[in-house]
């Protein structure tokens, strides 16, 4: 596997590495060190500093064209930023878009040996892996299925499936349960706490709902847009058998999406 | 907020799934609720029965056949031509019996098609890099691209006097023609192929660490099968045509007797029943090399993607 994956610029390269050897044992999580990214000379994100702990569940808000794709895309190395320092010592990310990105041209079961036989697992335990992390999306009798076969809700499973077979330590998640009703959204919020709470993976969820992201994270961390900055973040301790109904998850919610009304407003005002 | 705090979020939850299933959603609820949710929008995916196919594919176009002979043996019956003009569908019957009697009918079917075969395979081994290099090289993509789909516009019949030139009445010449024909089609639908592979499917390859060969190799090709499977197939329609065209235009007794020559026979004998069944078989033999060959494979590679619903 490809060892850190790290995307050097001149400014910051020697601090950032600097400070990873020395306060960061476990190598896993990501750092984002004072990132900047534009695009034809327009600015689309500015001095974004923002680490995801190992282990942790952190939601990145923002209205939609703020940058929360961009910044995912850097992080899994689809992009370079202009500037600033990137760090993923656990090795390449899984990313999981709004849209399935499964291949149909194989099998629901196909398409997460694809990602394990990239990953380099022998083809003899590739099956029952497979057949594993079906399970583990509740989908254990659908190795065989095509993707057209399969609903909105179980195509997204099936990717989070493949997602997970990467065995990568950070999964970046941009909107994947956007396209979904909200009582398939509501299952998959559970389904995803729930893996998430048996693995040790760190989760850099994006989403444009204050909601969901109040419902999942314990970290809620709010964009602004033009160029995206780190307006502001809140932890959630609300404990996590967590309903997107709940009162605590309502109240925080409206806390948050008054503080995102004012940054989108501020645009008018301009 | 820089990560001082070193605590595991994992330790003192070790509950927390046990929590989840009996707190929001309980189990057994919400595997419920789930399985009703796949149920509901499960696409159900049904295969026709044999008969309902035979009913729907194969009857329409006999009758069509057998609708085109009455009409025929209507006109010959009213006399609407002479008789050298138009003859009755039993002479052409007679012809082909004649030729099966002969013994010559499969070796004049053979000669044309083992070269159109041999000739799109040829076409297949040049068309499939040159198409790859002009998709993925925008340098060669802005040299070739335009004269590629230029030729695509040129009737190959064209090329037949310069390969007669170079080439003299030769195998060599209608395999320079067909192959003049066929690279332009089949190197385009690879272009075309891999150029409507949704991005998507890149990126997401290389989040898996599909790149470069591998890339091109899981992502990549299999992405633009569909459009290149398209392009085959009209690569094998301009193969034989192509072919058609070299063999009555640069007939010679050397060459052999293939569809063309019996065709270029018949017209100096003003022979017109061996006129018509040499078209018969020219068209029966391009449609039978298509349902033989790419539309099963056409249509597998697109119900498997769930493209096609028939
Ligand atoms: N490849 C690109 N070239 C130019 N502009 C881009 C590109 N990608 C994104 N942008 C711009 O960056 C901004 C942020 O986009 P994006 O990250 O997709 O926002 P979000 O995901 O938050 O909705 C948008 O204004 C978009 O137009
Ligand atoms: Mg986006």
């Amino acid at each position: 596997m490809a060892p850190a994956l790290s995307t050097n610029t001149s400014a910051t390269t020697a601090s950032a590495t600097a400070a990873v050897g020395e306060d960061r044992a476990p190598a896993t999580g990501v750092r984002i060190d004072h990132v900047h990214k534009s695009y034809d000379g327009r600015s689309v994100l500015d001095d974004i500093t923002l680490d995801v702990r190992p282990g942790e569940f952190v939601c990145l808000l923002g209205a939609s064209g703020c940058g929360k794709s961009t910044l995912l895309n850097l992080v899994a190395g689809l992009d370079r930023p202009s500037a600033g320092t990137i760090e993923v010592p656990g090795g390449r990310p899984a990313l999981m878009f709004q849209e399935h990105a499964l291949f149909p041209w194989l099998t629901a079961g196909r398409n997460i040996e694809l990602a394990l036989r990239l990953r380099g697992v022998p083809r003899a335990e590739r099956r029952a892996e497979a057949e594993r992390l079906l399970r583990l999306v509740r989908l254990g009798g659908s190795y065989g299925k095509r993707v057209h076969e399969l609903s909105g809700g179980m195509r997204q499973r099936v990717a989070l499936a493949r997602a997970l077979a990467q065995d990568s330590r950070v999964l970046l998640m941009d909107e994947p349960f956007a396209a979904l009703d909200a009582i398939t959204r509501d299952v998959l919020h559970h389904e995803l706490t729930r893996i998430w709470s048996e693995t040790s993976l760190s989760v850099l969820f994006v989403t444009h709902n204050v909601r969901e992201a109040v419902r999942l994270g314990q970290r809620v961390v709010l964009l602004s847009s033009r160029p995206g900055r780190v307006v502001r973040e809140w932890t959630v301790d609300i404990p996590q058998p967590r309903r997107i109904e709940d009162a605590a998850v309502a109240d925080l919610s409206v806390e948050i999406t008054e503080e995102l009304r004012g940054e989108i407003r501020r645009h008018g005002r301009d | 907020m820089a990560g001082t705090e070193t605590e595991r979020p994992r330790t003192g939850e070790g509950s927390r799934a046990g929590d989840l299933a009996g707190g929001d959603l309980a189990g057994g609820d919400l595997a419920g609720l789930e399985a009703g949710l796949d149920a509901l929008d499960a696409v159900p995916v049904k295969r026709t029965p044999l008969r309902e196919v035979l009913l729907r594919k194969v009857l329409p176009p006999v009758a069509a056949v057998v609708l085109v002979l009455v009409v025929w043996k209507l006109l010959v019956l009213a006399g609407v031509t002479d008789d050298y003009k138009l003859p009755d569908p039993s002479a052409v019957w007679g012809a082909l019996r004649r030729l099966w009697l002969e013994g010559t009918l499969f070796g004049i079917v053979w000669t044309s098609v083992s070269r159109g075969l041999l000739g799109f395979l040829a076409a297949l081994a040049i068309g499939t890099p040159l198409g790859l290099l002009v998709a993925r090289v925008p340098l060669i993509r802005a040299a070739l691209g335009p004269v590629l789909s230029g030729l695509q516009s040129l009737p190959s019949v064209a090329w037949v006097p310069a390969a007669v030139i170079w080439l003299g009445i030769t195998d060599s010449a209608m395999y320079a023609v067909i192959l003049l024909g066929a690279v332009p089609s089949i190197a385009n639908g690879l272009v075309s192929g891999i150029d409507q592979v949704p991005p998507l499917y890149l990126r997401a390859g290389r989040t898996m660490g599909a790149t470069g060969a591998r890339g091109a190799w899981h992502v990549l090709l299999p992405a633009a099968l569909p459009g290149y499977l398209a392009g085959l197939k009209q690569g094998w329609a301009f193969s034989w045509r192509s072919l058609m065209a070299a063999e009555l235009i640069a007939s010679s007794p050397d060459l052999g007797l293939g569809l063309g020559q019996y065709l270029e026979n018949a017209r100096t004998d003003s022979d017109m029943p061996g006129v018509l069944l040499g078209i018969v078989l020219i068209l029966f033999v391009g449609i039978a090399i298509d349902l033989i060959v790419f539309s099963p494979l056409e249509r597998r590679v697109l119900r498997s993607r769930g493209l096609a619903t028939r």
